[in-house]
């Protein structure tokens, strides 16, 4: 590369400052009078809070106990969640039943992970999904090879919340992605017509999307005529999450530099054939960060069906907890369920900083 | 006028016809003509803003112009889509800033149009591919991506790039100006042995040693127009314009 300045270079390392736990911790901790009083003050509120919570968490906890050997402990009762766990997870689903949604949620898990890895997805994976989620289907509904019909209304807990997180968001980003096109359309009336639905549905609570749905959607139907209580509100939930998909994917084609679509452009490629080939694959590349941002505030989101009366998993924790044996022991049921959201969320934003970094190929 | 007339041998491959465009109210190119014959090197030079980026731009349409006529090939250059992709396909582009797909191997860049626009197969396209950067002397690249390669390596990528779609016309738009001094060398290199073979090139730039060597016809534009044109001997030993003179004794 570059012409060595005398006949022989010389290569030096580079210089190894200071080694040593000690060294560390001043470089890290103690390096300025600010920095050494803001590490005092945090060692001191961890000292304060972590040894309390472990006594409450691990010493003083019962783990599997009765409601009534609880109420003789000081520390938590995670008594709650085994003697519970069937509700919370599966709410009203019919007993003896409850193989048919463990099986469904665990063969979306197992899609999810299959999925993981790019050299996957080929024709095969979609037909792979298209008959994994009609298997879904037909565990959850029934009404076929004898397993008793079980109506949506009685969909609730674990398995309603993976289903309107998972289609909410799996329907809304290639919706979002239109709208984001659609938007930049050069046709006025395409343009207009995704630029009043995006800013008419971000301009509005997600609650009021959800109420609109199952109070005044209904009054606009034939006498009659229903819609699915269940499917109303995964409608209302992939509407609201595509119009700030939408957005965000429209940011990364304004970031995409112009001379990209003239390159598309000289070679004779179309439209469609420059958006999917050339401005799609690096443009929702470069929003992942966002993106990820907004599918996980989708996926918590979907609590809020509560106010419809849907029971999803944070209901039917609540309903747990409103009943009197177990009243009081709200703090650890939240724990529990802290606890599940994260790993999910976690799970997701981790796959997004793998997948960012797969995608880079150093530009 | 009919949009598509019917070819003969001695018949010009870019026609040019009293051609005007505007950007808002500023005249970029004002009444221009040019017939450009085939296998013929032209040059393009002139100070910048001089609208010879902006001409060149318009014979594949990544400029529409306003007025006049632009027949490339039999095909005339109008609003209808399919004929401004039929003569994208026949003209081939080289870049500045060289434009490749990121996201894309390098083989990947140079299958894409075959594949999606000339329906090649793709094991045909990738022969193809792999013949155009043998040309390039880059062959060894090919499963790298763009981010990769120096800067010269990147044109020579999209030179391949364009010849894959084997095109009829070249179009050069300033294609050494964002390189380092060394890599000028094995650009231009690769664009004299393709003038030696025959190919149609229309080349904006500043390299004079690149025009005297190779080029047919050299052309200088001021202010939107073709001030003056000859052949190069002419061209830089006796210039006509008063503008010419000017613009060689700075670049000279």
């Amino acid at each position: 590369m570059s012409e060595p300045t005398q006949p022989s270079r010389e290569y030096l390392a580079a210089p190894v400052l200071k080694i040593g736990a000690l060294a560390w911790l001043k470089d890290n901790l103690f390096n300025s009078w600010y920095n050494s009083l803001l590490t005092v003050i945090t060692l001191l509120g961890l000292w304060y809070l972590v040894p309390p919570f472990f006594k409450w968490a691990f010493v003083d906890s019962l783990w599997n106990s009765s409601a009534e050997a609880c109420r003789d402990i000081d520390g938590a009762c995670w008594s709650i969640i085994p003697n519970n766990i069937k509700f919370i997870i599966l709410g009203f689903f019919p007993n003896g039943e409850e193989w048919r949604p463990l099986l469904a949620m665990f063969l979306l898990l197992a899609l999810v992970v299959y999925s993981k890895e790019r050299s996957r997805w080929n024709k095969y994976l979609g037909w792979f999904w298209v008959s994994g989620l009609i298997v879904m289907g037909t565990l959850m509904y029934g009404g076929i090879f004898g397993m008793t019909v079980v109506e949506t209304a009685q969909w609730s807990g674990l398995p309603l919340t993976m289903m309107l997180s998972f289609f909410g968001m799996v329907a809304a980003y290639p919706l979002g992605v239109l709208l984001a096109l659609g938007r930049r359309s050069k046709m006025p009336a395409i343009k207009t017509l995704c630029v009043v639905y995006i800013e008419m549905i971000r301009g509005v609570p997600l609650i009021s999307l959800l109420f609109m749905s199952s109070i005044m959607f209904p009054l606009f139907l034939p006498d009659g005529m229903t819609i699915d209580k269940v499917l109303r509100a995964q409608v209302a939930i992939i509407l609201f999450t595509a119009a700030y998909i939408a957005e965000v994917v429209r940011g990364g084609l304004q970031a995409m530099p112009r001379g990209q679509y003239e390159a598309a452009d000289s070679l004779g490629l179309n439209y469609r054939q420059t958006m999917r080939l050339i401005i799609l694959p690096q443009a929702l590349k470069i929003v992942i960060p966002p993106t990820v941002g907004i599918l996980l505030s989708a996926f918590k989101d979907t609590s809020l069906v509560v106010i419809i009366a849907l029971y999803d998993v944070l209901k039917t924790t609540k309903v747990t907890l409103s009943n009197p044996k177990w009243t009081g022991y709200s703090t650890e049921a939240y724990i529990f369920l802290a606890v599940l959201y994260f790993i999910c969320c976690y799970a997701m934003s981790s796959y997004s900083r793998r997948l960012e970094k797969e995608l880079h190929t150093g530009y | 006028m009919t949009e598509t007339q019917p070819k003969d041998a001695s018949a010009p491959i870019i026609k040019i016809v009293a051609m005007h465009k505007w950007y808002g109210d500023f005249h970029v190119l004002s009444d221009i003509n040019l017939e450009v014959q085939p296998k013929e090197r032209i040059v393009i030079c002139g100070p910048s803003g001089s609208g010879k980026s902006t001409l060149i731009r318009c014979i594949n349409r990544l400029e529409e112009h306003q007025q006049g006529q632009i027949i490339v090939n039999g095909t005339e250059l109008t609003n209808d889509i399919k004929n401004i992709e039929k003569v994208r396909a026949e003209v081939g582009m080289v870049f500045q800033h060289f434009n490749l797909f990121p996201h894309l191997s390098i083989l990947e860049n140079l299958t894409l149009g075959q594949i999606w626009v000339r329906k090649t197969p793709k094991k045909q396209a990738e022969e193809t591919a792999m013949m155009y950067l043998e040309k390039v002397k880059i062959a060894e690249q090919a499963l790298k991506f763009p981010g990769q390669l120096s800067g010269g390596q990147q044109q020579r990528v999209a030179i391949a790039r364009s010849l894959c779609m084997a095109p009829e016309v070249m179009l050069f738009d300033e294609p050494t100006s964002a390189l380092d001094p060394e890599m000028i060398k094995e650009v231009l290199d690769v664009m004299i042995d393709l003038a030696e073979e025959g190919m149609t090139m229309l080349v904006v730039t500043h390299e004079m040693g690149f025009a005297k060597s190779v080029a047919d016809r050299v052309m200088f534009m001021d202010e939107g127009q073709i001030v003056e044109q000859n052949n190069p001997h002419d061209f830089f030993d006796n210039p006509q314009h008063e503008r010419t003179k000017l613009f060689l004794s700075q670049i000279l």
